[in-house]
């Protein structure tokens, strides 16, 4: 059997990608690197993928918006290869900028039209924030959170509230099981709406979070592993790649 | 033409950067500042339709689901009317020429949405209630802009076009040095910025009298860059005279002598077994880590620049170190950051602070945003850092950036060859950052805001990132025969060093420029960011100009290194300045300088004695002690997922000593870094001051279970005027200092840094001239390894039942102590390194370590013993028993400061500062083991972990008890305030 191939795509300011790939690595998949100019070049390199991630990082500075220009680039320049890879039924995974990606990409939580139904915005803090949180999955159809109850992985960002466009798309995005994964505890770190911290489409294989799965994939990442946890263990991060991985095997 | 778009929040309960402006007001009292409204504001200039000006608002620069815009003609009475009934409406813009990241971002992505060749200016806009003009005006200036990089304007833009520049035509401008005396010398030296001594000067004019000409401008400049203090450290390798309490002693090199000296012996009797791969040589020191990688580290300061602009100038500083260590060998990897500031305490009363200093609040706050902002973009995450509090450091605050990189084995050295292109690569170059290296070398004063803004630059963190990208992909294709970083003195000091032997000509038109209308002497020394210069053999430049293209760098050849031993500089083909190399590199005259250091009087210990538990939470609140969380937090200490020990440990989030990381993902080797800073014993005993600073580093990196048998230190000097010999004498204690410290650890220095000439002078509200100057400085950064992070180590107490143990000898140590700055006594003992004391402490705990039976480990620093078993308390979230009496304590006899009883012998043990000192948690029942583990050095059993969180002091008065809850709010006090 073929182990599932997973494209890491990155764009001027991502800088998640290494430790992403790794992490489909260690999850059994192969991990390829591709700069976003060279699939706009090339749009066959992603055409023997079945996993598309879109991971963290601060593209193009996100001096206007977190994720604005990646989108707007994969708007304009890959929208076909996108829709494609999503049709021939490839999961799409965006971290933390990559969820903002998605968002602003109309890919996640968007009307037929690509009307938003959905934004990250500032912390209600302001600030950029860098913490653990308790995450609980709420069900429903997502891929990569399937077996996965409560568990922890840290956040760090500055624009990471989420809020829908009203209180009616959240009540039927939540009745649809789209937005399962939740802070827990009291540990929302940015005043996100319904303590969401991570959406899916429909199907469940479009998902992005604003947590960094990829930043717990070894025990050692925990931040009081020391004397308490075994370190030859993985971290619970690791099961949403395994995930992956194992519905593209 | 010329379009405004205003983005603003629709619900303004989410407006925080106008709740945060209405809070500050209130805090500095300024009246009127009620309410306020803000917005993003974006000047479009171009070939632009109003319905394209619409879709590009809609599409790129609003957000659909929580923000709206007004788009129309720049002055359109509409951008300026009145917001929720708040009617004073100020611009905050970035000055033309100040590099404006989010403006030129923008202008990237409107050519992807099919408007090319659009210029883009980003500002922010604020909506004030009724006031007059000038009062908004100042309202921004102290609370919104810094005059150094803004323009602020009340009411309607007025602007025609940003288009800035001009043209400049081809000149030779000679600089005649003929015919001057001292006194001219000296005033043209200030006049022109140069920092040149007139001993300099009167070198240069003799140089070129042999030439039988006067010197060009661009040449009489290139020597100041390459002949600043910040490019040729010339005070540290100078011949001195010294007179100190060991006697007196004449070196020909200072820094020779020490701290080289040091590590070439440490390196000569490591033998084979030399792990010091490019020490002192490069822009940082290499290491051997594993097999197939080495490691680099250094530490920059960038203490002016961030006095002036705190924001601007820690993210340069960040960024300028990070491109050291990306230009070390065939370019390394950077990995993680570290930053220390030193500011003074942020309860200065504002009466206190003179003209023309940034209050240290707003400045401390200033300098952490800039850190975070470069930092997080860069993907490099901030493991470590520390600030330390001291009037001193009122008008001179201190930046210290660090960064640490990895590089495949073989990669150390570069070696440019003939013939190689000179190419530069990434930002382009503009006027801004000129002079840097020329400014740093001179003192402060209140008006080096006005003068010196040229030298104060914003980072652009995207165009560094995507330049990194760049360069290492070019190092894995090996398409580049060595490289380096423009940083002080940019293209003049950077071509300089690299062709410092062969030579090179340079066609400085060839530059890419930000604008127009640079001169030549302009292109050759400005300072602008985010640039490399490599050596590339013309065989590889066609690859090296596809992988620039395909991550979206610039990359240009500008000239060729040639061998001729001269640097040529051209414009459009004419000559515009020539120098020899040699004289360049060996012409700079050295003169003998004098120091002098005489130990002030140290008086007895003036006891004010108080209770343990109000002590405790006394000292716990004191700025150098408190939780540095809400800086922390705002730095991304976890990308790169390489994270092991972080700066908050515990389910309590308790402060590290040391921080540690993979080297390599996916592999058991890690790195250590740990900080050490004794500023407070500066001004009573500089060779302490730096001896304890280096302990502390090591005992940092140690504690966290480093081999203490592979720590590579390195020295950041920050010193005063040491052109007088009383200051360069504390200057020359803390080189010994560092010589006899890395002998005694076998921890050999790899880099350093020094500046000085760190003073700021002021006219007082008499008129009276005054001068504060910071106390002499040291900050150790110590580079550990750990063997496997398995076996990583943290402070924050584990479990219940097991024992607490103190390793090393406690001594009445309290002149510079917390417990001296709590009132509780002053002065007192100097806390004394006994480096072979130390050293056996340190062997003997990691042998401890490598038993497997340390669950717990803390060095003790600032605050002593009490301090250190609450901050294990507070991370662990559990309690502890301790028991003064028990600890191992040098009474009277070698010193009679410490002949101190009851009370004071109580707080003397628990707060005294010694050395060289570590709080253990050892498993109960394994005292045994820990025994024979130890040997000679001393240590007890002083306590043990409770389950009920509460921490009871155990002295001759008898039981105190403090709730962890209670410790955990007095040491996160402190950033409550700052949140």
């Amino acid at each position: 059997m073929l182990s599932p191939r997973a494209l890491v795509l990155r764009a001027p300011g991502t800088n998640c990608d290494l430790e992403t790939a790794h992490a489909f690595e260690r999850a059994g998949g192969i991990a390829r690197r591709v700069h976003v100019r060279a699939l706009a070049e090339r749009p066959a390199t992603g055409d023997d993928c079945q996993i598309l991630c879109i991971p963290g990082g601060f593209s193009y500075g996100d001096d206007i918006a977190s994720g604005r220009i990646f989108a707007l680039e994969l708007r304009t320049r890959l929208a076909d290869v996108l829709r494609a890879f999503r049709d021939r039924g490839g999961l799409v995974l965006g971290i933390c900028n990559g969820f903002q990606v998605l968002l602003q990409t109309g890919l996640l939580l968007a009307d037929a039209d690509g009307t938003r139904q959905a934004t990250l915005a500032h912390n209600t803090s302001g600030r950029f924030i860098d913490r653990w949180v308790s995450l609980r999955n709420t069900g429903g159809p997502c891929v990569f959170l399937q077996g996965l109850d409560s568990f922890e992985l840290p956040v760090a960002h500055a624009e990471g509230r989420f809020a829908t466009r009203s209180a009616a798309d959240f009540a039927r995005l939540d009745a649809a099981g789209q937005l399962p994964l939740r802070y827990a505890g009291g540990s929302n770190p940015n005043g996100a709406e319904g303590d969401v911290a991570g959406a899916c489409d429909a199907t469940g294989r479009v998902f992005g979070l604003m947590p960094h799965p990829e930043r717990f994939v070894a025990t050692t990442q925990h931040p009081a592993w020391h004397g308490r946890l075994d370190p030859d263990q993985p971290g619970t991060g690791l099961a949403l790649f395994s995930n992956a991985v194992r519905a593209m095997a | 033409m010329l379009w405004e778009v205003d983005v603003s929040l629709t619900d303004p309960a989410t407006d925080h950067a106008a709740g945060e402006l209405v809070a500050a007001a209130n805090q500095l009292g300024l009246a009127g500042c009620t309410a306020a409204r803000t917005a993003a504001g974006w000047l479009v200039e171009g070939n632009v339709s109003r319905a394209d000006v619409e879709r590009i608002a809609r599409v790129l620069l609003a957000d659909p689901v929580t923000e709206t815009f007004t788009a129309a003609e720049i002055g359109a009475a509409g951008l300026t009317a009145a917001v929720d009934g708040l009617p004073t409406v100020v611009h905050v813009l970035p000055r033309p020429g100040v590099t404006d990241p989010a403006g030129l971002t923008a202008a990237e992505a409107l050519a992807m949405l099919g408007h090319p060749g659009v210029a883009v200016r980003s500002l922010k806009k604020y909506w004030l209630p009724a006031m007059e003009p000038a009062a908004a005006a100042s309202l921004a200036r102290r609370l919104l802009a810094n005059d150094a990089i803004h323009d602020v304007v009340v009411g309607p833009l007025a602007l025609e076009s940003l288009a800035g520049g001009g043209h400049w035509s081809f000149a030779r401008h000679t600089v005649s040095l003929e015919g001057l005396d001292e006194a001219a010398l000296a005033k043209l030296s200030r006049d022109r910025c140069l920092a040149l001594s007139v001993a300099e000067l009167v070198a240069v004019r003799d140089h070129f009298r042999t030439l039988g000409r006067d010197p060009l401008e661009i040449e009489l400049e290139t020597i100041a860059q390459t002949w600043s203090e910040h490019c040729c450290h010339k005070t540290l390798t100078s011949p001195v005279a010294h007179e100190g309490p060991a006697g007196t002693a004449r070196y020909a090199n200072l820094l020779k002598e020490t701290v080289f000296a040091a590590t070439q012996e440490v390196r000569r009797l490591l033998g084979a077994a030399d792990w010091c791969v490019s020490v002192f040589r490069d822009n940082s020191g290499v290491v051997r880590f594993d097999g197939d990688h080495d490691i680099c580290v250094k530490v920059e300061t960038h203490n002016h620049p961030s006095a002036i602009e705190p924001y601007g100038g820690a993210a340069t500083g960040l960024g300028g170190v990070i491109r050291d260590v990306l230009g070390t060998g065939l370019a390394a990897k950077p990995i993680a950051n570290l930053d220390v500031f030193c500011v003074a305490p942020p309860d200065t009363p504002a009466a206190a602070i003179p003209p023309g200093v940034i209050p240290p609040r707003r400045l401390l706050a200033g300098v952490v945003a800039g850190v975070r902002d470069y930092g997080n973009r860069m993907g490099i995450p901030t493991i470590a850092g520390a600030v330390a509090f001291h009037p001193g450091y009122l008008g001179n605050p201190l930046v210290f950036c660090g960064t640490v990189g990895i590089m495949p084995r073989g990669h150390a050295e570069g070696r440019v060859e003939p013939g190689d292109l000179v190419v530069v690569a990434g930002g382009r170059t503009g006027r801004d950052g000129i002079h840097g290296a020329t400014f740093s070398s001179i003192e402060l004063s209140s008006a080096s805001e006005t003068e010196s803004g040229g030298a104060v630059q914003i980072g652009h963190a995207i165009h560094e990132k995507t330049l990194t990208d760049f360069v290492l992909e070019a190092a894995r294709q090996k398409v580049f025969h060595a490289i380096t970083d423009c940083g002080a003195g940019g293209l003049s000091s950077a071509v300089g060093e690299m062709g410092s032997e062969l030579g090179a000509e340079v066609d400085l038109d060839r530059v890419p420029l930000k604008y127009d209308g640079l001169s030549a002497t302009e292109v050759w020394i400005s300072e602008a960011q985010e640039r490399m210069v490599l050596a590339v053999p013309p065989g590889q430049w066609d690859k090296l100009a596809r992988i620039a293209a395909a991550e979206g760098v610039e990359a240009t050849a500008i000239g060729t290194f040639t061998g001729a031993g001269k640097i040529v500089l051209r414009w459009h083909g004419e000559v515009a300045g020539e120098l020899a190399c040699h004289f360049l590199h060996e012409g700079r005259p050295r003169h003998m300088l004098v120091s002098r250091h005489v130990p002030p009087a140290l008086p007895p210990a003036a006891w004010q004695p108080a209770g343990l538990a109000s002590t405790l939470l006394a000292v716990l609140a004191l700025p150098d002690v408190a939780s540095k969380e809400w800086i922390i937090r705002q730095y991304d200490h976890e990308v790169q997922g390489a994270s092991v020990t972080k700066p908050l440990l515990g389910p309590g989030a308790g402060p590290a000593d040391g921080t540690a990381i993979r080297g390599v993902l996916g592999r058991e080797r890690g790195i250590v870094l740990g900080v050490g800073l004794r500023h407070r014993l500066g001004p009573l005993d500089p060779y302490q001051m730096a001896a304890g600073g280096i302990v502390e580093a090591i005992a940092n990196a140690v504690a966290a279970g480093a081999d203490p048998e592979r720590i590579a230190l390195l020295d950041n000097f920050c010193w005063g005027d040491t052109r007088r010999p009383e200051t360069l004498g504390p200057l020359v204690e803390a080189c010994r200092a560092c010589h006899d410290l890395a002998l005694a650890f076998a921890a050999p220095f790899v880099s350093g840094k020094d500046s000085l000439n760190n003073v700021f002078a002021y006219t007082d509200a008499a008129g009276v001239a005054r001068e504060i100057s910071i106390p002499p400085t040291l900050l150790a950064t110590a580079l550990g390894q750990l063997p496997d992070v398995r076996q990583a180590i943290s402070p924050d107490l584990k479990r219940p039942g097991s024992l607490l143990a103190i390793v090393g000898l406690s001594r009445a140590d309290t002149a510079g102590s917390q417990l001296e700055l709590a009132g509780r006594v002053r002065g007192g003992r100097l806390p004394v390194v006994d480096a072979a004391a130390c050293r056996a402490t340190i062997q003997a705990l990691a042998r401890a370590q490598r038993a497997g039976f340390v669950l717990a480990c803390h060095d003790l620093s600032d605050g002593g013993l009490a301090a250190a078993v609450a901050e294990m308390a507070i991370g662990g979230g559990l309690g502890a028993r301790l028991d003064l009496a028990a600890v191992p304590f040098a009474e009277a006899g070698d010193d009679a400061a410490g002949a101190t009883t009851g009370l004071a012998r109580d707080l003397a043990i628990a707060f005294g500062e010694s050395p060289g000192r570590f709080v253990c948690e050892l498993p109960a029942g394994r005292a045994a083991e820990f025994t024979a583990a130890l040997g000679d050095v001393p240590w007890a059993v002083i306590g043990e972990v409770l389950a009920e969180p509460s921490v009871e002091l155990g002295g001759a008065g008898g039981v105190e008890h403090v709730a962890v809850a209670a410790l955990d709010s007095a040491w996160r006090s402190l950033a409550r305030e700052n949140h």
